[in-house]
């Protein structure tokens, strides 16, 4: 396992703040991810070994929480929120548009792998819907008619943060 | 003219000068309550709480003094207090604000609650969506430290707390208090029975523990500050302090209001707080408290007793927004989501909509809940795919009934809520998308129409 140096950090200052080990293995899960881009089998095996568990132990959890992912993402990892809120503001149209714009179907990566699309559930915004998340950065109100020029931006690299 | 905001918990956040910083919080009268709590007696904090009302943000609506007052205090294990920041009702938004624009209000709040209840440490569990909510709350955590708000020996109290901020990774299920605990100990988050898992005796790692919601948890600080009489005069009796709805959907200008509760009507907030309609829409139906809460339909008429033996008969647009009068229509005011449709939707769509969250969410621990749930999402996906049978409403409606009350967790009937409320409220739309869908087919035509919800 090659983790960074400060995720080896974050993760031995993270352990002893629990009452017991095994509470911090969902942090592990996203410390782990966030430096390897995904969880692999050896992330999985490195993790339950620190926390004195089986994998299986790590795998159930990895298997139940939508966050955690066992495969890459592409370069730009897109979320769209797809529940009624944003729905209701048009979010199947905006993905629809993404789908065209990156050449990629909804909930897979793109033949070039610049864009992994994804349907997500609510984000919590939704008095901004509809809501995409590009990577870490949320982004509010992207209607279905200014779709096509965030995809654009997004694409060339031209993306700010929004708030 | 539009009716006036009254805000308590929401009162700087949107302030253009104010920052989420601990000196910008200090210079707005921040920390003082800190002060004030570790200087009472732990007990007359809990008593001041429970004299307030206050009742729980999360979406039950219990009051906050009376599960505090559930602690069980005999068995000498150590007391935990966690904050629930899973902030995953659809619809609802209000936490949020307050952990990306006003976090030490929330740590604030946290740490006078922890002395109240002598909590050993405390747990902030926040959605793993919430990157930068995330990395705020940590930066705040510090902040107060250094200052001794938090950590050891609290302000020379000789009481000592720290708050751990834990993130989640997804799952709408940990937003459920148990399955959030389980969660926290690094587990799935399926949920535990009740009894006897009651957090307040049996929570976390199998002690005491109070799981409170964000707003909630913001709320001590105010009835601190004012005392729990005066707190309690801030709204109706029973229905006390501000609630913050958050308005989505169709409306002119959606976003998060702050009122007492019982201040305005449900008409009054889509109408005149939120702008109404868009222009030619009329109103067709209102998700009042979050996705879970029941449809309520424009055109009803709700008639009834209130707790307190009133007699009421309201139409849509005249429900006082308050726990109780949300209730008396058969629905809840939940977590504060107000979801507004109009005209132009598709219910058998919105319907379909709600029923994929609610079946990608299922944890899968109670068979009705796991199996149920997704057929009912089949259901309604092969009748939006133009494969619509007149008697769905009604298989729809077996199935909800067959979930609801047969599950570990309140998720059973969040799940079945929706579906029996929009097919007892909607049921002709269901039939008719078969009538329709069957015509269209006679004529050559596809069947389906194109959907914009599912």
């Amino acid at each position: 396992m090659n983790l960074k140096p400060e995720t080896l950090d974050k993760i031995e200052k993270l352990i002893p703040r629990y009452p017991t080990k095994r509470s911090s293995a969902l942090p592990l899960c996203h410390l782990v991810q966030e430096d390897q881009g995904y969880l692999s089998n050896e992330g999985i095996e490195w993790i339950a070994a620190k926390l004195d568990l089986e994998p299986i132990n790590i795998i159930e959890l990895v298997t139940f929480y939508p966050m955690l992912r066992t495969e890459p993402t592409g370069k730009h990892h897109v979320r769209v929120c797809r529940t009624l809120p944003c729905a209701l503001s048009g979010a199947y149209q905006t993905c629809k548009k993404f789908e065209e714009a990156f050449n990629c179907k909804v909930g897979h990566t793109s033949e070039d792998g610049s864009v992994t699309l994804e349907f997500v559930e609510c984000h919590a915004d939704c008095g901004h819907g509809p809501v995409v998340m590009v990577g870490e950065e949320q982004y509010n109100d992207i209607k279905p008619e200014e779709a096509e020029a965030f995809a654009a931006k997004l694409l060339n690299g031209e993306l700010g943060a929004q708030v | 003219m539009a009716i006036q905001e009254q805000r308590l918990i929401f009162k700087y956040l949107d302030e253009p000068s104010y920052s989420n910083d601990i000196d910008c919080y200090i210079k707005h009268g921040g920390y003082e309550q800190l002060k004030k709590a570790v200087g009472m007696k732990p007990e007359a904090l809990c008593a001041e709480v429970l004299e307030s009302g206050v009742r729980g943000r999360g979406g039950a609506g219990f009051p906050a003094g009376m599960k505090w007052k559930f602690l069980d205090r005999k068995s000498g294990k150590p007391i935990y207090l966690v904050c629930n920041a899973d902030e995953s009702e659809p619809g609802t938004f209000k936490d949020r604000q307050i952990i990306h624009k006003d976090p030490h209000q929330l740590i604030e709040g946290m740490i006078c609650s922890a002395f109240a209840i002598q909590a050993e440490q405390a747990f902030i569990y926040i959605r793993g969506e919430f990157f930068k909510g995330y990395r705020i709350l940590e930066k705040a955590i510090e902040e107060a430290r250094a200052k001794n708000f938090l950590g050891d020996n609290i302000l020379g109290s000789g009481y000592s707390c720290d708050i751990v901020v834990h993130r989640g990774a997804g799952a709408y299920i940990c937003g459920e208090e148990t399955g959030l605990i389980e969660s926290l100990e690094g587990f799935r988050a399926n949920p535990r029975i009740k009894p006897p898992y009651f957090p307040a005796a049996l929570g976390l790692y199998q002690c005491p523990t109070i799981v409170n919601n964000v707003e909630t948890l913001c709320n001590v600080k105010h009835v601190i500050e004012v005392g729990g009489k005066e707190f309690a005069k801030i709204g109706t009796p029973g229905n006390t302090g501000t609630r913050i709805w958050c308005v989505s959907g169709h409306v002119q200008k959606p976003g998060y209001y702050e009122f007492p509760c019982s201040a305005l009507t449900l008409g009054e907030l889509i109408n005149d707080v939120c702008g109404g309609l868009k222009p030619g829409r009329k109103l067709k139906a209102v998700i009042p408290g979050g996705s879970s809460s029941k449809i309520l339909r424009a055109d009803e008429r709700f008639t009834g007793k209130l707790k307190n033996g009133e007699e009421f008969d309201w139409g849509i647009e005249d429900i006082p927004m308050d726990f109780d009068s949300l209730m008396a229509v058969g629905s809840m005011s939940g977590s504060g989501g107000v979801i507004v449709m109009d005209d132009t939707t598709d219910m058998v769509e919105a319907l379909a909509n709600l029923n994929y969250f609610y079946a990608h969410e299922s944890c899968g621990q109670c068979t009705p809940c796991r199996e149920g749930v997704p057929w009912m999402r089949k259901v309604t996906a092969r009748m939006c795919a133009g494969e619509a049978r007149e008697e769905d409403a009604d298989l729809l409606k077996s199935i909800a009934d067959q979930i609801a009350g047969r599950t570990i967790c309140a998720f059973g009937e969040a799940a079945a809520w929706p579906v029996q409320s929009f097919i007892a409220k909607f049921k002709d739309e269901f039939v008719e998308k078969a009538k329709e869908q069957a015509a269209r087919r006679k004529d050559g035509q596809k069947a389906a129409k194109e959907t914009t919800l599912i």
